[in-house]
């Protein structure tokens, strides 16, 4: 625990995006909104295309935490705030790019981490934080 | 018109029994792509101190999510789904999500609040075991907006 500092930063990542994982999402997730698949859909509500899905955004960014704490079971709180919709157009799709930093160390061990979520440079999560049991011998930022 | 604050802590009834799979979870895991093996491999899980594969933080909205339309849906509320946007999300864990899990729901009005023309709606999403092992919450805030 004493080799985690605050300011540690957990390996950055990117995560692409195409029109198929939003397909996948809706399907395993069960949330069908059209806004998620549906370009036509998407441009009648003025928006520039299909958006993904906030919630496969959220599921994404935490792999920044679980796979530096090994354990995904050791995340304890996640919580962000959806500011931006992640257009994905197709082809091309978007990319998410997601770093972390140790934010504290608690008294009890839990460890906090702040989360910045981006695509293109714009912050599509804000407030995006994990509290994290880290075990002692992994985790070392 | 804005969404009257004596909602604030109006209780649903228990959503009916929701059976978490393994294979459940390695369908949702495929989908957000984390090859995570705690997530597919009862071994790997195991090694980790778990009885069973576990689930991804964020896989209880696939019980919250439909659990909170109980709100969205409620007549005396008022809202209106085609103009509600998921504003924030926060997941508290007491334990993680795991296969064999017989889980149900209870979702309360947390909060309703105003902002810059928009009501802001959280609901609280109690996920625990039939037999009352509490698993973990889940807060989500619904933005519905230009009703305030």
């Amino acid at each position: 625990m004493s080799s985690i500092a605050v300011g540690a930063e957990l390996p950055a990542q990117d995560f692409p995006i195409a029109r198929g994982d939003l397909v996948r999402y809706a399907g395993a997730s069960l949330d069908f909104n059209p806004l998620h698949w549906n370009e036509h859909f998407a441009k009648s509500v003025g928006l520039p295309d299909v958006i993904a899905h906030g919630m496969f955004t959220m599921a994404s960014a935490i792999r920044v935490v679980t796979d530096w704490a090994g354990d995904p079971g050791a995340v304890v709180e996640y919580s962000v705030r959806f500011t931006r919709p992640v257009v994905v157009p197709d082809p091309d799709g978007a990319t998410l790019h997601v770093a972390g930093s140790v934010r504290a160390v608690r008294d009890d061990g839990l460890v906090e981490v702040d989360l910045t979520c981006t695509v293109e440079g714009q912050t599509v999560l804000a407030r995006a934080r994990a509290v994290v049991r880290v075990p002692a011998t992994s985790g070392s930022a | 018109m804005p969404i009257d604050q004596s909602f604030v802590g109006r209780v649903y009834p228990p959503t009916a029994p929701y059976e978490v799979g393994r294979e459940k979870i390695r369908e949702f895991a495929d989908a957000v792509k984390d090859p995570n093996p705690a997530y597919r491999d009862p071994v790997a899980a195991r090694a980790l101190g778990y009885d069973d594969v576990i689930a991804p933080p964020t896989f209880a909205i696939v019980m919250t999510l439909p659990a909170g339309h109980q709100v969205i849906d409620d007549p005396e509320l008022g809202i209106d789904y085609s103009r509600v946007v998921h504003g924030e999300q926060r997941f508290v864990h007491t334990r993680p999500v795991r296969a064999g899990d017989v889980l149900q729901v209870v979702v309360t009005v947390d909060a309703i609040r105003a902002a810059a023309g928009n009501d802001l709606v959280t609901t609280r999403a109690d996920v625990t075991t039939v037999g009352g092992e509490a698993v973990l919450t889940a807060f989500g805030t619904l933005v519905a907006r230009g009703t305030a």
